[in-house]
């Protein structure tokens, strides 16, 4: 995915002159070409994440239209307030990039895990999140954010489903149960294992890589009284939302993602993934459960 | 908008008694007035009526508490009606105790956090030259207990790294920070160190301050200590 935001940014910068791309040193180096081309668009302000956000506050208020990457943990979590005020509070937006999702970083420790930035993004409101699930799902996200200067969040991962599901923002239908049955909604890379997770059993599955907005209506039109949410972020992060959407029925909702205790532990993403119960075997004991 | 019936600094006082409720943050509010005014009556070129045009020098109040001397510059200069003085920080106020720059014509930044300013202000310069508009200057004001923030020092660093040209720190020096900023040089060294210039000037001395804030090389982002009484 990161290769695909490579590229597609690069030609973005060369196609259209509003956009500019800041970084805090991550990704520097493969994108010295475009640096090389567009030597004040592209603008390495170092290791200075805070700067970075107050840099992309200052372009966008002079018109232009920032695109902002790094580690989701630099960027988001080190920088939240410069993300609430120097971009929401200025009434300016930008695209914020990242990549290293959750426990992408797993070998690397805590220090390069962000479970937690959508449900930040959650305190501010007011952006689109969207969380692909696959590389070629990411040049028409980025392609379709750059047109206009609302705020949005593009959340890259090392973890992928086998294919790719198209540019629209609703959710999408890949299994069908009988209606009015559990409804599954998987965000992003959650798809493959869920559908895995989920073999023989008579559920719909819906998919989403865009959980903000959140499609409160397509939400409303599948849902029956059983819901349940596979995230890839902190588990109950759309919770609240997924509820109040449905608070006029009787519903019950399983909120599936990482778990809030830090592990402690290294090991790869697979690992963790088994850890946190979002691989296959896991979501089939959790739905299982909450469906017997 | 109604036309300002105040022209000169010496209404300023007036239109100061007239924003009450701001008590807490006083000293600070009064301590910015003489440097805002030598901004707005003699070194920005932005009036009322180009607060939207590109060309327009930009003021980043980063400092913003106490921004009633602010407010009342603003007045003076026809940006903002008289009468909103009169309900400062109210519920129908546009005026608060840190400014909204989406409820105040002429005001390019909300702020009142500190620490904000500098990099809104690096990257403002770096986008209006990436457009090629090159002739407006940034300034942005701070305190020196403000200069305490490490995002300040990021964006310090930066900007003297990459030569940025149009960019003006001002900092208001009332001697605030709690663990202040000594030294040779004192709070111009922490710039200078960094490839800005820098003058260090009496905050009340209007000929002073307007000399210091354009003094400013063609190619080095520069600053001015403005040193005012300390904060009682």
């Amino acid at each position: 995915m990161r290769d695909s935001f490579v590229t597609t940014t690069s030609a973005l910068l060369a196609d259209d002159p509003r956009t500019a791309l800041v970084l805090a040193d991550i990704s520097a180096s493969v994108f010295a070409p475009a640096a090389h081309r567009h030597p004040e668009r592209v603008l390495n302000v170092g290791i200075r994440e805070q700067l970075m956000i107050g840099v992309a506050g200052g372009l966008a208020l002079t018109g232009l239209r920032p695109i902002v990457h790094s580690y989701a943990t630099f960027l988001v979590d080190r920088a939240y307030e410069q993300i609430k005020l120097d971009l929401g509070h200025q009434g300016v937006g930008a695209i914020l990039v990242s990549v290293g999702a959750s426990y992408d970083g797993s070998e690397m420790g805590r220090t390069h895990m962000s479970p937690g930035d959508v449900a930040l993004f959650d305190t501010i409101g007011g952006w689109t999140v969207q969380v692909p699930g696959h590389r070629d799902e990411v040049p028409a996200l980025l392609k379709a954010a750059t047109p206009h200067d609302d705020p949005v969040y593009l959340r890259l991962s090392t973890q992928s489903n086998r294919l790719s599901y198209g540019g629209d923002t609703r959710l999408q239908v890949l299994r069908r149960g009988t209606p009015g049955g559990p409804l599954i909604v998987a965000v992003g890379p959650m798809l493959d294992p869920t559908l895995a997770a989920v073999a023989g059993l008579d559920v719909t599955v819906a998919y989403t890589h865009t959980p903000r907005p959140f499609d409160t209506t397509g939400l409303q039109a599948l849902a029956g009284s059983e819901v349940i949410l596979v995230e890839p972020y902190l588990a109950g992060t759309s919770s609240a939302l997924v509820n109040g959407v449905l608070s006029h029925v009787p519903h019950r909702l399983l909120s599936l993602g990482v778990g809030h205790a830090e592990i402690r532990r290294y090991g790869t993403p697979q690992d963790h993934a088994r850890w946190h119960g979002l691989d296959a075997a896991g979501l089939r004991a959790s739905i299982s459960a909450f469906l017997s | 908008m109604t036309a300002p019936t105040t022209t000169g600094y010496v209404d300023l006082d007036g239109l100061l008694r007239r924003l009450t409720g701001d008590e807490k943050h006083s000293a600070s509010a009064h301590s910015t007035l003489d440097v805002v005014w030598v901004l707005y009556d003699r070194v920005l070129r932005v009036t009322p009526e180009s607060v939207d045009d590109p060309e327009r020098d930009r003021f980043l109040l980063s400092k913003g508490h106490g921004p009633a001397a602010y407010y009342a510059v603003l007045a003076v200069k026809g940006f903002i009606p008289e009468a909103w003085l009169d309900d400062l920080a109210g519920p129908e106020s546009r005026l608060g105790h840190h400014p909204d720059r989406l409820l105040v014509p002429g005001v390019e930044i909300s702020s009142g956090s500190l620490g904000h300013g500098l990099g809104l202000g690096v990257g403002t310069a770096l986008g209006l030259r990436a457009q090629g508009i090159t002739q407006p200057r940034v300034y942005v004001l701070l305190g020196d207990a403000e200069l305490d923030e490490g995002a300040n020092h990021e964006a310090i660093a930066y900007a003297g790294a990459t030569d940025l040209p149009n960019l003006t720190a001002i900092v208001l020096d009332n001697q605030s920070a709690t663990h202040g900023w000594p030294g040779p040089g004192g709070i111009a060294s922490r710039f200078t160190v960094n490839g800005w210039t820098a003058a260090t000037v009496d905050g009340r001395d209007h000929d002073a301050i307007h000399a210091a804030l354009t003094a400013h090389q063609p190619d080095q982002p520069h600053v001015v200590a403005a040193v005012v009484d300390p904060r009682k």
